[in-house]
């Protein structure tokens, strides 16, 4: 006889539903509180290093959006190829890191930030130095595991709970 | 007139102004009318405050903190958004009716409060057939629904509307029956002689009673588990999907008065009304009342919604004939061992729900050969 099925389910039910009521709940309240998101995360920007890289164009090549458009030209006097725009449409971007996995010379990442709507759609277009590297714009351990200890640990929501109940 | 002569010609007690009551009759109805509708109004926005914050505790969430401190304030924005909303009605609704339905939702379900006793003698009418007045009054607001559900020319709402009335014409059996317990028990139909006959809360003596009570009540004011009649993922919003703006409010308003009155009349049939130690009475009755509501938001936040086929087999299989073997008990007890301990009593009517409970769990079958619940 299986006293689920005469009450007693009824009453299990009841009790959950009060743990769950005298429990921390499990939420964040976002503007005020934040959680560290993962360190690997690809956030809704890209970082362009100007230094590092050499204007292959593997980056625009491989982006499935063609979001990326890529000006390079030749500097005679130091006998140099070099980069003349570096236009990102943000709004075309998918987040995929197809092009930091592309890029032969570790000079792309994914943005970390993730809080980079614009009002304008005009704004979402980057080009040359706001693509770079700032404090601002910390760069994502994406696909570049060694930049990992730079950026804080991931909280996660279960830590909350049990850091309540200490 | 034939009723007058009647309770004129046998003397039947009309107990409706307090002797003591300065000014007599008019200021008497004049106080309690306001002092009603103050403490509905000011218990709805209390109610939905609770249910508000605790589902969402329930639920792992917060619920409304934004709205003035502890989010107390969430019930007001959400009244003045709603007022300044525009007031659709479709094209093909019976306007006549469709403008009606919110005031006959509402009216009934402030009159309950008419016979609800705040301390000994504080009620607006001391009706000798108080609760029979209740079950007579409260029924009238499922014509409200109907005529909502009706006059918005919807087949949603209308659906809806179906759906209440079968729920309310099911449940109103067991409902009054479960009264009946407690009517013999107190030897009385007046909500004031049953509080002063309760020196110990009648969810003792009655514990079945109280569960079946429970149980179609919440059937009748269409609360979870029992909201078939607004099931969102149905229905969309069942009767009051054409309701907008104020009239929209009303219906909010008739929904969660309504719990409040059931939760006022379980408190007065079952749980001693305004009677407690120490705190004031009429503070008693609230925080009993309120203490019924969270039960109610609580049974909300756990149990899943039946099908129309379970909401009806339920009353009909199940609550009712077991509120008439409660009754058929309470009867006898009454009638044979008048003047039994009490406490005898009280175990032997929680060992008869209990064992009725198994036994009636065991029958319970739904359509054709479904073994489980």
């Amino acid at each position: 006889m299986k006293f689920e099925r005469y009450g007693l389910g009824l009453i299990k039910g009841m009790t959950v539903t009060i743990q769950h009521l005298l429990r921390h709940p499990t939420v964040t309240q976002f503007p005020e509180q934040r959680l560290n998101i993962s360190r690997r995360t690809r956030g809704n920007e890209l970082i362009w290093s100007r230094e590092k890289c050499t204007g292959c164009a593997t980056c625009a090549k491989t982006c499935p959006q063609g979001a990326i458009e890529i000006v390079t030209a030749t500097n005679l006097a130091d006998n140099k190829y070099e980069v003349e725009t570096y236009r990102v449409d943000t709004g075309y971007c998918i987040q995929c890191g197809l092009c930091v996995e592309a890029c032969p010379y570790d000079a792309l990442f994914m943005g970390y930030s993730f809080e980079r709507a614009k009002y304008r759609r005009g704004d979402l277009v980057q080009t040359d130095d706001e693509l770079l590297e700032s404090p601002e714009r910390p760069a994502s351990a994406y696909f570049h595991p060694e930049i990992d200890e730079k950026l804080p640990k991931q909280t996660l929501l279960i830590d909350k709970i049990v850091e309540k109940r200490k | 007139m034939a009723i007058v002569d009647f309770i004129v010609q046998n003397q039947l007690p009309m107990q409706v102004v307090p002797p003591d009551w300065p000014g007599g009759y008019w200021w008497h109805w004049l106080f309690f009318t306001v002092v009603l509708i103050g403490f509905v109004l000011i218990m709805v926005m209390g109610v939905i405050y609770v249910e508000r914050r605790g589902l969402g505790r329930m639920q792992s969430r917060l619920g409304p903190n934004r709205t003035g401190p502890f989010g107390l304030l969430q019930a007001v924005a959400d009244a003045v958004k709603v007022l300044l909303k525009e007031n659709i009605v479709p094209d093909k609704a019976d306007k006549l009716v469709h403008w009606l339905a919110p005031v006959v939702a509402f009216v009934p379900v402030l009159m309950i409060f008419a016979v609800v006793p705040f301390q000994n003698g504080a009620l607006l009418a001391d009706l000798n057939i108080g609760i029979l007045y209740v079950v007579a009054i409260s029924s009238v607001a499922t014509v409200g629904v109907f005529m909502a559900g009706w006059g918005s020319s919807n087949k949603y709402s209308l659906l809806g509307a179906m759906r209440n009335v079968a729920a309310v014409v099911s449940y109103e059996m067991p409902l009054v029956l479960a009264v009946l317990g407690v009517v013999l028990v107190a030897g009385s139909l007046s909500m004031n002689q049953i509080v002063l006959a309760q020196d110990i809360p009648y969810i003792l003596f009655q514990p079945l009673g109280f569960l079946i009570f429970f149980a179609a009540g919440c059937a009748e004011i269409n609360r979870s588990p029992f909201d078939l009649m607004e099931a969102d993922q149905e229905l969309v919003a069942g009767f009051h999907i054409e309701y907008s703006g104020m009239k929209f409010a009303m219906f909010y308003l008739v929904e969660y008065a309504e719990a409040i009155a059931i939760a006022a009349i379980i408190t007065t049939l079952f749980l001693g009304g305004w009677r407690g130690p120490i705190l004031p009475p009429w503070l008693w009755f609230i925080v009993k009342v309120i203490i019924v509501f969270f039960v109610m938001v609580w049974t909300r936040a756990t149990f899943p919604r039946v099908r129309i086929d379970q909401l009806m087999a339920l009353a009909w299989k199940f609550l009712f004939p077991l509120a008439l073997i409660n009754l058929f008990v309470t009867a006898i007890q009454v009638l044979v061992w008048p003047d039994a301990l009490p406490w005898i009593v009280i175990i032997i009517n929680f060992a008869i729900m209990g064992i009725l409970i198994l036994l009636w769990s065991k029958f319970f079958k739904l359509g054709w050969g479904r073994l489980e619940v």
